[in-house]
């Protein structure tokens, strides 16, 4: 696109690369928020349907626009800061979450080349911008000024530390098998993988237990259920989003979803073969790539979902014991044996 | 041109928020101005093409060691006024570092402007084809590999030391049986039985 607006357009070439990624970064966030919106929507629906409810179903046509008149609603809504609320962290707070739910998916492969940013440390920069997710959680929780959403900011921070040791040391692994931290490069890797014409990490016996213990982790990482103890409304009313209201709030679930969402895509991309067709059969390569990664993310979700509406909430100490007793070791030692089975296969490791 | 507005940007930053950090009255807004320093600092090391260590920054201080930061800061009742109070104390001290650094600048540029660089004396050059994490591979595990190792001995020793200094035994725990919690079933914990009316459970 930016040879695009060099040549025809004529601009010279600094800004046509600034006007071709300020329309990249457009074309990715607009259609995520439509997407939040309906997979909010989605969830509740999924959710209805295991409680044998109907779920939303009076706004627009089966409840469809349930989630744009929510959002009407606190758009409408006084923004309130508390008195003894720290105010610009209070409302900084909400933007960080937001803002670190949106960044990651400048480097998620949609298709063949159809990335944002294709960097060479993909993986890493997805840890980093992740890591970053935890300083909304505790920000709000310490500038609310308020009991229980302090609680819940630490528990939070807790929480996100620990899992995402777990969730280095998958990735790791992952890493090792592709050989690149590339996510396009990993996308590829998976292609045919141990020639069994089926295009995920995820059916390797060595990286199948990988996989589920990054979709655990995963939803230890973006607080879903039945790790939400940062949100346990039996014990913290509603943890640190207790103080927010109107607009402030709605980033915080905007950027909650956006997390899901994206979680849902790295389950996809990691280990499920991403944008690739799941079986290697030319016939499905003519479907766009986008298509088989959003219907892969949709899988995910509803499981995200299934997870949420049956498994009941752990216990803290139970949480803290998975992650470092469990995860934590089980991680490290498969990263010791992914590398001896590469060392043994002799891969030529790329370099 | 983008590439100087990105490094000016960024180096107006990581100074700006370097000084508040130091000079800012609230502890908290003092750690999140160090991260803000960090994070611009990290975009400074993409544009010199340091990806690699950039991520590493972005994920080891402002990821885990600044979140433990703000956590104990958070937990922390400092007073204001007396810290205010220290920075007469080591002033002295702390004037005696920035000339040092000052010092350690001057030298550094007089030595590079005393002639041009030359690239065949430097320690092991890499290939700037190579992206950065497979150059440092190669350096960290063939050339570098006992002092890599070493620096790892060391950090596994200083864990350890941690672990010694700061865990204390304590008796008379009841500690939680993992494994007998998860072999209990409910007919081991819970037992049906049918009173007769009027009579209390006989237990």
């Amino acid at each position: 696109m930016t040879d695009f607006f060099n040549t025809t357009v004529g601009m010279s070439y600094g800004w046509a690369w600034f006007v071709a990624t300020i329309i990249g970064i457009l074309v990715i966030a607009l259609p995520l928020m439509l997407a939040v919106a309906m997979i909010i929507y989605a969830d509740r629906k999924i959710w209805a349907a295991m409680a044998l409810r109907r779920g939303p179903n009076v706004v627009g046509p089966f409840g469809l626009l349930q989630s744009f008149a929510d959002g009407l609603k606190v758009f409408l809504q006084e923004t309130i800061v508390p008195a003894a609320a720290n105010r610009g962290l209070f409302l900084l707070a909400p933007i960080i979450t937001f803002t670190v739910a949106l960044i990651v998916w400048a480097v998620v492969p949609f298709g063949a080349g159809v990335v944002l940013a294709d960097i060479n440390v993909g993986l890493l920069y997805v840890l980093a911008a992740s890591s970053l997710g935890v300083y909304g959680v505790i920000l709000s929780g310490w500038a609310s000024n308020s009991k229980y959403p302090f609680y819940s900011a630490l528990r939070a921070a807790a929480q996100m530390v620990s899992y995402e040791v777990a969730i280095g040391f998958i990735l790791i692994s992952v890493v090792m098998w592709a050989g690149t931290f590339n996510l396009s490069g990993i996308v590829m890797a998976q292609q045919s993988t141990l020639n069994l014409h089926i295009n995920a990490f995820g059916i390797n016996p060595l990286l199948f237990p990988m996989a589920v213990m990054f979709f655990i982790s995963s939803l230890a990482e973006t607080q879903r259920a039945p790790f939400d103890l940062t949100e346990a409304e039996s014990e913290l009313v509603a943890g640190y989003q207790t103080e927010y209201s109107s607009m402030s709030f709605a980033l915080f679930w905007l950027g909650e979803y956006a997390n899901v969402l994206l979680m849902c895509a790295l389950n996809a991309t990691l280990f499920w073969g991403g944008w690739l067709p799941p079986i290697d059969w030319a016939p499905l390569y003519y479907v766009p790539g986008i298509i088989w990664l959003f219907a892969k993310m949709l899988f995910f979700f509803f499981v995200f979902s299934w997870v949420k509406a049956t498994v009941p909430r752990y216990r803290y100490d139970q949480l803290m014991r998975l992650g470092w007793k469990v995860f934590l070791p089980l991680s490290l030692f498969w990263v010791f044996l992914v590398s001896g089975v590469l060392m043994l296969m002799r891969v030529p490791v790329a370099g | 041109m983008i590439q100087a507005i990105a490094f000016y940007l960024f180096a107006i930053i990581v100074i700006g928020s370097g000084a508040m950090t130091i000079s800012s009255r609230n502890p908290v807004h003092s750690v999140m101005w160090l991260i803000l320093a960090f994070f611009n600092a990290a975009g400074l090391m993409v544009l010199v093409g340091a990806e690699f260590i950039a991520m590493l920054l972005v994920i080891v201080y402002v990821g885990a060691v600044a979140v433990l930061f703000l956590f104990v800061v958070m937990m922390l009742d400092i007073e204001v006024a007396q810290l205010r109070a220290g920075i007469a104390r080591y002033a002295a001290l702390g004037l005696a570092l920035a000339a040092g650094l000052l010092i350690e600048i001057v030298i550094g540029i007089k030595a590079w402007s005393a002639g041009t660089l030359q690239v065949s004396r430097r320690l092991a050059p890499t290939d700037t084809a190579v992206p950065n994490i497979q150059a440092m591979g190669q350096l960290l595990y063939t050339r570098y590999l006992f002092v890599f190792e070493a620096a790892g001995f060391v950090l596994l020793v200083a864990m350890i030391g941690a672990i010694v200094l700061t865990h204390r035994q304590r008796g008379g725990v009841r500690g939680q049986n993992i494994s007998r919690q998860n072999a209990r079933r409910p007919e081991d914990a819970t037992r049906n039985v049918q009173p007769p009316v009027g009579q209390g459970v006989q237990l």
